[in-house]
């Protein structure tokens, strides 16, 4: 006699359900994995590369044709003339050849150019491989016949076909530890990384602290409390580029109305440069991002005080407990968990920001940090290899975040 | 500390920290109202908020606390020793308004600090409740100052003419008279920016970043909610990850193949791009909500014999329609206020979206009242959006705005 056992492994219908799951899932996983996850790992390949800007069109072989001599009956003798063109000024393009479909009735009466044939209507010509600022003239005489005419088409319909291959920087063997090198080169990348870590920790820390305060404000009942709310929302809901130029406007060291401000009310006396000093500048972006970003916390703050349990406060009433004691005893503790997933994730955000600083400095006066150096090498000094090797700096900073993150997070907060 | 801890020392203390609180921001909003010299003074202050702090621990009656302290200020301000100095070309006017204003402002609030506490010996809470209001006075009057002065610049700056900014950078007062003529910055960009386009153009990439988020994040958002299957753990785990990615490290590849395949300055290789930043996050927030949802009744509908794409559509969708608001009005505020991507992939001025179009107004050959303008036109739609369905859009943030 067989015992029953229960059925062991997947089942058909459990397979169906896994089988529908990733057929669903499907769009997202290839689109992520298309756009970010693909271009991800290619930063790791272009680091390794030595590619500027200009280096992004690979060199092709051009070609322009003309017909010369405007035939108008039989007989007429006209030149077709080619002009071959290396678009590249310093690398050469191997295996060109030209192939183009001649109109009926022409023929030849000079000399066909060297390494071409012309067979039926094809015409075809092979160069071999042509040098970087090749330029080169071929005429052709040809005789018009009757056929052309009948024919009625215009020679223009057939464009020539040329084909070359050229070694494109992208993807040849040639690697280079040169962007690194440049990179890492002098004081520069500590400097950057400083002012990175800076603007990270003190942006975070302050929009935390800022954001706390604010909602502690709101986590009362009070006519109008909706309004203020929405209205402390807004520096997070408008468009960066709105308020990181009405920043600029604003603190304008010539026409800015906060500088024509302090100095009506004799706090000093000419316009202060609030972006473009050395200390001051980085201080100001920091100020920004914790203005741009303190109602983020807040909202996150207010929804987790306001799911603390009124019974808490009670029994602190009970036994006597001040304001403060209620605050830094009950409240603290029970934010401690989102203040610690908010900081976090703030963290490794601010780490990544960069329309904030690009828009108000672009990186000057000291303000630099790693993501405006991955665009300042890659299009300022047009050294796309460079910046992909900051990028790869990023990315690594990140790594080491996230892992930290993910140890330290999951357990909290459940976020 | 607890022997200072008496009424006669803390109304005083609170009364002047309060004055000095109210009298900094009388003197700015003045400054910005009318555009002449006005500065907080400490030696009035000093005398108003002293006074009042004291007054208020006795006076029951706050409209006595208000214009005692208008009256006082109005004095004071006569012989130049006022909380708030005028400089010239303030009118008597003004004068009269700065006093009534400070007289409310410090009056009114010092009132539901101090009133009704002892004038002697005050216990911890007391002295705690008081510190506290003061802390949210304070707060109030802050917060709303920061967040409100650089929108009311962003809006009058852009009101004004080039000469008139120049000549006083503090004076936005309006002049009416000029009538339509007030919205000359916006006429012109209009007319000689192609604004209008970019307007247009904001709008359809938007719109069809939300759709194309749906379409992908709806069935994911669903087979992770509802569906097991190995791995789904680690999948709804490794889509956060990708908050964790900067998007400047993204888009400089992303610029180089689009540079290579011709996708650069079309708008179609922006909404191959935009949907799929939003996608994880748009995928996240709606399985939460999914989740959230009793499985009874899509079981009913399978029972039924409805398949699960017809569950998704009959069943799910219908029963999540606040959810999907929510996700709709964020993404579509991502795509909106979307910079780097269209900054570095259109160059073409015919194709701009509106951020990219506000970024090339940022020149010295386009005045300041310009971009400005293009500031409000580009802040506008999306605070309407978020003016008048604030309850879907807060929601929406705090569910996803893991995203920066």
């Amino acid at each position: 006699m067989t015992t029953a056992v229960p059925p062991k492994g997947t089942g058909p219908l459990a397979k169906r359900e896994a089988r529908l799951a990733w057929g669903l899932l499907f769009p997202t996983i290839f689109s992520v994995a298309m756009v970010i996850i693909l271009p991800l790992l290619s930063i790791f390949w272009i680091s390794f590369k030595p590619i500027g800007l200009a280096d992004l069109r690979p060199p092709v072989p051009v070609v322009r044709e003309q017909v010369r001599g405007r035939p108008a009956a039989a007989g007429d003798s006209a030149t077709i003339e080619y002009r071959l063109r290396n678009s590249s000024q310093d690398k050469a393009i191997k295996g060109v050849t030209l192939e183009d479909d001649w109109p009926p009735g022409l023929t030849l009466t000079g000399e066909v150019p060297e390494g071409c044939a012309l067979n039926g209507q094809t015409f075809f010509c092979d160069f071999g491989d042509i040098d970087p600022k090749y330029n080169n003239r071929m005429k052709i005489e040809i005789e018009v016949g009757q056929a052309f005419f009948d024919w009625g088409g215009d020679p223009k319909d057939s464009e020539p076909i040329v084909t070359g291959t050229a070694d494109f920087i992208l993807t040849n063997s040639e690697f280079t530890l040169e962007n690194f090198a440049r990179i890492f080169d002098g004081s520069e990348f500590w400097s950057v990384f400083g002012v990175t870590m800076f603007y990270t920790l003190f942006g975070t820390i302050g929009a935390l602290v800022v954001g706390l305060f604010a909602a502690m404000l709101l986590n009362q009942e009070f006519r109008g409390q909706g309004i203020l709310r929405g209205l402390y929302l807004f520096p997070y809901v408008a468009p960066v580029i709105a308020v990181a130029f009405t920043w600029v406007t604003l603190f304008d060291p010539t026409s800015g109305s906060a500088n024509e401000l302090l100095i009506r009310m004799g706090v000093t006396d000419e316009g202060i440069n609030f972006f473009g000093q050395k200390p001051l500048a980085l201080i100001m972006v920091t100020i920004f991002e914790i203005w741009r970003y303190f109602p983020l916390s807040f909202l996150f703050i207010l929804a987790r005080l306001q799911s603390i349990d009124s019974d808490m406060y009670e029994a602190a009433d009970m036994d006597g407990a001040s304001p403060f004691q209620k605050f830094w005893y009950l409240s603290l503790p029970m934010l401690l968990g989102i203040l610690s997933v908010l900081f976090l994730l703030r963290f490794i955000w601010t780490f990544n920001k960069f329309d904030d600083i690009f828009l108000l400095t672009g990186g000057n006066a000291g303000t630099r940090t790693l993501t405006v150096n991955v665009y300042e090498q890659a299009f300022a000094v047009s050294n796309i290899g460079a910046g992909a090797a900051v990028a790869v700096v990023v990315f690594g900073c990140l790594l080491v975040f996230s892992i930290f993150f993910f140890k330290f997070i999951s357990r909290e907060e459940g976020l | 500390m607890s022997a200072l801890r008496k009424g006669n020392i803390v109304g005083p203390v609170i009364g002047l920290l309060w004055l000095l609180v109210i009298a900094t921001t009388v003197a700015v909003m003045m400054s910005f109202i009318t555009g002449a010299a006005f500065r907080p003074g400490l030696i009035g202050s000093l005398l108003i908020g002293t006074g009042l702090g004291a007054a208020a621990l006795r006076v029951k009656d706050k409209w006595l606390l208000i214009g005692g302290g208008a009256v006082a200020t109005f004095v004071l301000m006569m012989i130049d020793f006022g909380p708030v100095l005028t400089g010239d070309g303030v009118t008597f006017v003004h004068k009269i308004l700065t006093a009534v204003l400070i007289g409310i402002g410090a009056g009114w609030p010092l009132h539901s600090m101090l009133g009704g506490h002892p004038t002697g010996e005050m216990n911890r809470h007391e002295f705690e409740e008081i510190v506290i209001r003061f802390l949210t006075g304070f707060g109030y009057v802050f917060f709303t100052a920061i967040v409100v002065i650089p929108f009311y610049v962003m809006v009058m700056t852009s009101l004004k003419s080039q000469q008139a900014l120049l000549q006083n950078p503090l004076d936005f007062t309006v002049d009416l008279s000029r009538g339509w003529g007030l919205f000359r910055s916006y006429h012109e960009l209009f007319r000689d920016f192609n604004f209008g386009s970019y307007l247009w153009t904001s709008f359809i990439v938007s719109v069809i970043t939300v759709f194309v988020t749906l379409l992908f994040s709806v069935p994911g958002a669903y087979a992770v909610a509802r569906l097991r299957f190995r791995g789904a753990a680690a999948f709804s785990r490794s889509i956060l990850m990708i908050y964790m990615v900067p998007m400047i490290v993204v888009a400089l590849p992303i610029y180089i193949v689009f540079s290579m395949t011709g996708l650069r300055n079309s708008l179609f290789g922006l909404v191959l791009i935009y949907p799929v930043t939003t996608i994880p996050v748009s995928l996240y927030m709606l399985q939460g909500y999914f989740r959230g949802l009793p499985a009874e009744v899509e079981e009913a509908g399978l029972m039924d014999g409805l398949s699960r794409l017809a569950v998704i559509w009959k069943i799910t969708l219908p029963l999540s329609l606040p959810a999907l608001a929510s996700v709709s009005l964020y993404v579509f505020m991502i795509a909106w206020n979307e910079f780097l991507l269209a900054f570095m992939l259109l160059d073409d001025p015919s194709k701009f979206t509106l951020t990219r179009g506000v970024a090339s107004l940022n020149s010295s050959e386009v005045p300041r009242q310009h971009l400005m303008a293009g500031a409000v036109i580009a802040t506008v739609p999306i605070m309407v959006l978020f003016l008048g369905l604030e309850k879907f859009m807060t929601k929406g943030l705090t569910a996803g705005s893991v995203k920066g």
